[in-house]
């Protein structure tokens, strides 16, 4: 616990970097949570383990001998169907209910895909080696692996896609309807099953391309999915629901904050910090929301 | 109807103190059932009858347990050498030390998170509905997390807690953890039944069923509020003082703040047998506890995906409980009164 990021400049330069790069990634899992918040009105507590399980298919691809980079295609499309499974299944029975009751359903899915992964792949923490080398940075004294670059631009692909595709797509247009208001999309003919299933879906989507390329720089683990999950719910209410360019920079503010933490307090506290930020910003937000209130009276 | 709620208690309480010399071989089993009935049904205090489900109320359980277990240890010995020493017993606690230690660490583990309760009660009470829920998730997990970076407390590898003294009988241990745990159940149930009969519990129930509402018809529901976390936070702090020395080992993330297990139970065996009912969360707790015995010993290994599947299915297809069922079954016996009329339309709407 020494303060070196004080006295040396270049590890301050490190950490945002490395923060904005991972910045990047939380925000792709954020804007899948967000969607599904926004137009279910669902909040997911196993997306951190669709993330997880996204990683798991990079790796085994990997491990088959085909580079892991390839899992960025590979696992949206098995995740896509693991999501219309997992809403088939449990999600469309708790769509209309109390908020509380999803967290807990989805709680319940969380353990459960913990639990399976831990048999099927075991309890060691893995990575998917993409052999993408590093990049030097002002004389050496920044270092960025590749492979981190390669998964922020990545991310950033998929997010601008999507963004395109909601904005010009039928399937779009229709859960963009739905999303601000269900009843009156079903009148005009929208199959509001059909948009739920498909949401859902492509939030499964998102986070099995933010998990492979997660297996790709950083390590997976079958329990290392709840922070995942709470970071992606913090960012979506640090920036509210629909608001993109603030999803994106909260995930970056994420985190930068997540490699001070690392670096100021140690690594043990890494996650704890996280939980601890969660609750500090929503104490914020509340004594904010609760100004608000009394200026209305 | 009095007359037979009284021959019930008395039943139950003579059951009781009888079970641990029926069933010998399930002293800890049946400890452990009472300190998961009193989880349930303090979970139930905030929960059910005020509406805001906490996930967090794990938090006070394991500060609970770490409390009087460091308490225990801290009287007589330094604690920081009883935690290096690990497993190997350098310090031995005599019976009176052991005993004394226990009764000062349950009283700490009690009063010390119903004071973080109320501290920390006016920021997060605020919060509302899943952000509550998702908040108090947060607080448990970072508990953990934290803890277990804590040297003194044994940080990663975990806290030892001073073995059972030899006070001659092989026995002892299990009957003493047993009549200590049936004793605060016993002590719970009294408190949660006369806070039940006041005007405290329609307080509580006005906040869970509208809160603006309560707010407007003049209830400093913020009061309430606390006050109801608070409460529970007393009996999770000495249930978990309990089990710390029922269990003999802390952990962490494994025993202590052990979100994905204690503190899911607490919430699914209050839903299991209803809500927001008295006897509900004591059913609930009673069956979970049996069900998950059975299926934890045939099922070794599966128990996390039993339990997930589990959850689903209860939170979708059984979200009332026992206890609601039975209400929706028998209404009279609950002092509701059914008109007949209204009975029928009911039916042949559905």
């Amino acid at each position: 616990m020494d303060f070196l990021v004080f006295q040396y400049p270049m590890i301050t330069v490190q950490a945002c970097l490395d923060g904005i790069l991972l910045g990047v990634l939380f925000a792709l899992i954020a804007y899948g949570m967000a969607l599904q918040w926004g137009v279910m009105n669902i909040i997911n507590i196993a997306q951190g383990d669709l993330v997880i399980l996204g990683g798991y298919i990079a790796y085994f691809m990997y491990l088959y001998g085909i580079h892991p980079a390839w899992g960025v295609i590979v696992a949206p499309v098995i995740m896509y169907f693991v999501g219309i499974a997992i809403y088939k299944l449990v999600i469309n029975k708790v769509v209309d209910r109390d908020l509380f009751i999803s967290i807990l359903a989805t709680f319940g899915i969380s353990i459960l895909f913990m639990q399976l992964m831990n048999f099927a792949f075991g309890a060691d923490v893995v990575l998917a080696n993409s052999g993408y080398g590093t990049t030097m940075l002002f004389d050496s004294n920044v270092v960025l692996p590749n492979s981190k670059i390669f998964s922020a631009f990545i991310s950033i692909l998929f997010a601008v896609c999507l963004v395109i595709y909601m904005k010009k797509s039928k399937l779009g247009r229709a859960i963009r309807a739905t999303a601000q208001n269900a009843r009156a999309a079903k009148i005009l003919g929208v199959d509001t099953e059909k948009v739920y299933a498909a949401t859902f879906g492509i939030n499964a989507a998102l986070c099995g391309v933010a998990g492979a390329l997660i297996s790709i720089t950083f390590t997976i683990h079958p329990y290392m999915g709840l922070p995942y999950t709470i970071r992606s719910f913090m960012i979506v209410i640090v920036a509210g629901l629909g608001n993109l360019p603030g999803v994106a920079m909260s995930g970056m503010g994420l985190g930068v904050f997540e490699e001070f933490a690392d670096y100021i307090l140690g690594t043990e506290f890494r996650i704890g910090s996280v939980f601890l930020l969660l609750v500090l910003i929503l104490v914020y937000r509340r004594f904010k929301l609760s100004r608000k209130r009394e200026y209305l009276k | 109807m009095n007359r037979n709620n009284l021959i019930l208690y008395i039943g139950i309480l003579i059951f009781g103190i009888a079970a641990p010399f029926i069933f010998p071989a399930f002293k800890v089993q049946l400890s452990i059932l009472c300190v998961l009935i009193v989880l349930a049904t303090t979970w139930n205090i905030q929960g059910g009858e005020m509406g805001y489900n906490s996930f967090g109320n794990i938090l006070f359980y394991g500060l609970g347990m770490y409390l009087c277990a460091s308490v225990q240890v801290g009287m007589f010995f330094p604690l920081a050498e009883w935690t290096e020493s690990g497993g190997e017993k350098t310090f031995v606690h005599t019976p009176a030390q052991f005993f004394q230690g226990m009764a000062v660490g349950l009283v700490v583990a009690a009063i010390v998170p119903t004071i973080i309760a109320g501290l920390i009660g006016y920021s997060i009470l605020g919060l509302r509905g899943h952000y509550f829920a998702i908040c108090t998730l947060g607080l448990g997990v970072a508990a953990g997390e934290i803890s277990g970076g804590i040297e003194i407390i044994g940080a990663g590898q975990g806290f030892t807690t001073p073995p059972f003294p030899d006070v001659g009988s092989l026995e002892a241990r299990g009957e003493f953890f047993y009549f200590l745990s049936f004793f605060t159940l016993i002590l719970t149930f009294i408190a949660v039944r006369s806070i039940y009969s006041t005007r405290f519990k329609l307080i509580l129930n006005a906040i869970r069923d509208n809160e603006d509402k309560a707010e407007a018809m003049g209830i400093e529901t913020m009061k309430y509020k606390i006050i109801g976390w608070m409460i529970s936070a007393f009996f999770c702090g000495l249930a978990g003082g309990i089990m710390g020395g029922l269990v003999g080992y802390i952990d962490s993330t494994d025993v202590a703040f052990d979100g994905r297990e204690m503190g899911v139970f607490m919430v699914l065996m209050a839903i299991l047998g209803g809500k927001g009912t008295l006897w509900g969360p004591i059913i609930g707790a009673t069956i979970f506890h049996i069900f998950k015995e059975g299926f934890w010993t045939f099922f070794l290994g599966w128990q996390y995906v039993a339990l997930g599947v589990l959850i689903v299915v209860i939170v979708i297809y059984f979200p009332e409980g026992i206890m609601g069922w039975l209400r929706e079954k028998y209404p009279e016996r609950f002092g509701e009164v059914v008109d007949e009329k209204d009975r029928k339309a009911q039916v042949e709407l559905k």
